[in-house]
């Protein structure tokens, strides 16, 4: 039985969502399984086609934002996106969304990306996480 | 935790059967690429990986020998480091 890595993700700015795919990939480097929940920002990052055209980044950071986006296309830097895929490919990665805020959004699975493989409430939620390894809250 | 940093200028006496051009990955790119080929390696085929990134110098041996895979070594080739694998299973 592999050790698990559980990520809520509520942030939903690029810069935020990086941490999310280099964790998963890390854990899947580490044999781990991941269990990601998505909830508030962090679901609406994942609404369908959001991935692709999603530049939000922290307001804090915001006059660092173009500079960052420009070296990421320079040196290559695969999408956060993509990375997540290639962890999912690679190892037991696990995205579910919170049916709360699916709830309050009135979005269904059909507007969600087609990355998430569920949903699941946050009590289901905390009851695995519990027995995770490592969780983390971005 | 036992951190390999021997770092060769010189050729190591393998020579690999295939090439993961990772330069230019960052972090956990090489590593990444490494994983997803090894599974489809023949077991002996010794793997370089070529990186540009630091810390596929630690990553990649400490994965590689917690995988149960032969972590032959790291050659320093100017610009970018060959890191060095058997896959033994």
């Amino acid at each position: 039985m592999a050790d698990r890595m559980s990520l809520v993700v509520f942030s939903g700015t690029v810069d935020r969502l990086f941490p999310v795919s280099i964790l998963a990939s890390g854990a899947v480097a580490n044999g781990m399984d991941v269990e990601i929940f998505l909830t508030f920002w962090g679901l609406e990052a994942f609404r369908k086609g959001r991935p692709q055209t999603n530049m939000k980044m922290s307001a804090d950071y915001q006059e660092l934002a173009p500079m960052m986006m420009q070296l990421m296309q320079e040196k290559h830097v695969p999408s956060w996106y993509e990375t997540l895929q290639k962890a999912k490919k690679l190892g037991n990665v696990k995205v579910y969304a919170c049916t709360m805020t699916l709830d309050l959004m009135g979005l269904k699975k059909e507007d969600l990306d087609p990355i998430v493989d569920g949903f699941a409430g946050v009590g289901e939620f905390v009851d695995r996480a519990k027995d995770s390894k490592i969780t983390l809250f971005i | 935790m036992p951190h390999v940093m021997e770092v060769c200028t010189m050729a190591l006496p393998v020579k690999a059967t295939k090439t993961i051009d990772a330069r230019g990955s960052f972090c956990p790119g090489p590593l990444m690429e490494l994983i997803g080929y090894i599974r489809t390696a023949p077991v002996g085929e010794v793997i370089e990986v070529l990186s540009t990134d630091t810390g596929s110098r630690t990553d990649i041996p400490h994965w590689t020998q917690k995988a149960g895979h032969e972590f032959i070594g790291v050659e320093s080739r100017g610009d970018h480091d060959a890191i060095i694998v058997r896959k033994t299973h």
